[in-house]
């Protein structure tokens, strides 16, 4: 698993995913998990969404307002869409602020104990996209 | 509005930066009453300060000086101006007299440029170039409650007056590296301080309102800290939380970002040492 998702990191980006609106290949051979992918969403260490976004997680207060609602993210956006947008969101948008989750190219300063390491690991991107994808409303 | 012949519109942006547009012709008697209200309504500052961004109880916690707990090192510090130091056996007062009449806007003014070979520095820095140099005492720590104390009774000497940085050539370099680290996108998140302070000042990061940035209020007392602390404190959280590489205690680039956001903050009331959240 892990072999895979570090050749997908090092052999993917520019070339594959330049120019498209999706990623049409899981990162992982494992299904993503809606309901770990929630918890990921809802953790302000972890994900960090709840930051910027809000989400339909009502038991988490103080949920920001920089960047679009994530409920209805899956009506509005495919799988494989959602999945380009977490990996590397400047890819669609080079101004925008949302941080690239699964990228290490282009990165300045990072601090130590970050540095060659991506904000969620493959698994975790598959299991954020699926929670996103359940959001239908 | 700019004198007459070269008619323009001037105004400053919420990132404090001058904007100016050239008034386009029109007739007379129309372009008189079209500048005026266009001026009424566009020449107003849009800077707020992190102290206009609090709720009201926040506010009157600073305002009142036996509730603000940056007046218990204020207190410290007054004791701190009027004791003898170092070898020369010298107190600040021993040179400057009452502080309220000679650090009156001194805070504001800061950074500034030192003789040399110091060069550029905070309040702070030259609160301890007075230590070694005159009084012959150790510089104190950076950060220390010592040194925050003594910087915040002077700072309080400036409260309510306009920050005004001084027009140093020496400081040019400076600012512009300053706005070039704020400008600069860093971390493992990949933000710059102004996809923030400039671009999404207002909004709401999670529960808090990201305010524009404007270090009126420094040292404060942040409730956060439940200490006071120096605006470079303030700067290494905002980098932590971006997981930059922090610059280490007394790094050029944090009075870099001071000089630049001074400089931004250039005519805002000074009303430190403030209370944020």
């Amino acid at each position: 698993m892990r072999w895979r998702a570090f050749a997908a990191l090092l052999l993917l980006p520019a070339a594959a995913w330049g120019q498209q609106d999706s990623i049409p290949e899981p990162l992982t051979g494992q299904p993503g998990d809606a309901a770990r992918g929630r918890a990921i969403v809802a953790n302000r260490a972890v994900g960090l969404c709840l930051l910027c976004h809000s989400a339909p997680i009502p038991e988490e207060r103080f949920q920001g307002d920089l960047a679009p609602s994530l409920a209805g993210a899956g009506a509005r956006s495919t799988p494989e869409q959602l999945r380009l947008r977490l990996v590397d969101a400047a890819r669609l948008n080079s101004d925008t602020i949302m941080p690239p989750y699964y990228r290490l190219d282009g990165l300045t300063r990072v601090a130590k104990n970050f540095q060659g390491k991506t904000l969620l690991t493959a698994q975790q991107i598959e299991d954020v996209v699926a929670y996103l994808a359940s959001l239908k409303d | 509005m700019s004198s007459a012949g070269d008619a323009a519109l001037e105004w400053r942006a919420p990132s404090g930066r001058l904007r100016r547009i050239p008034l386009v012709r029109l007739g007379f008697a129309l372009a008189g009453v079209f500048c005026a209200s266009l001026a009424l309504a566009q020449s107003g500052d849009l800077r707020r300060s992190g102290y206009q961004e609090m709720g009201p109880a926040l506010q009157k916690m600073q305002d009142d000086d036996t509730a603000n707990p940056a007046m218990l090192f204020v207190q410290v510090g007054a004791a701190a101006w009027a004791a003898k130091a170092g070898a020369a056996g010298k107190s600040c007062a021993d040179c400057h007299g009452d502080a309220a009449v000679s650090m009156k806007g001194v805070a504001a003014r800061y950074p500034a440029v030192a003789p040399a070979p110091a060069g550029p520095v905070d309040l702070e820095g030259r609160i301890n170039l007075c230590r070694t140099v005159h009084q012959q005492a150790p510089a104190l720590v950076a950060e220390s409650d010592d040194l925050l104390a003594l910087s915040a009774f002077v700072t309080l000497q400036s409260r309510g007056l306009p920050i005004a940085p001084p027009d140093d050539p020496a400081l040019a370099a400076l600012r512009a590296q300053g706005r070039d680290l704020y400008e600069r996108r860093q971390g493992q998140l990949n933000l710059s301080c102004a996809n923030c302070h400039d671009d999404n000042a207002g909004h709401r990061l999670a529960g808090a309102v990201i305010p524009q940035g404007h270090p009126t209020g420094y040292p404060i007392y942040r409730l956060e800290w439940q200490a006071l602390g120096s605006i470079a404190r303030r700067l290494r959280n905002c980098v932590v939380g971006m997981r930059a590489e922090p610059w280490q205690p007394g790094a050029t680039e944090y009075l870099a970002l001071e000089a630049y956001l001074m400089d931004r903050a250039r005519g805002m009331a000074l009303d430190g040492p403030g209370v944020r959240p």
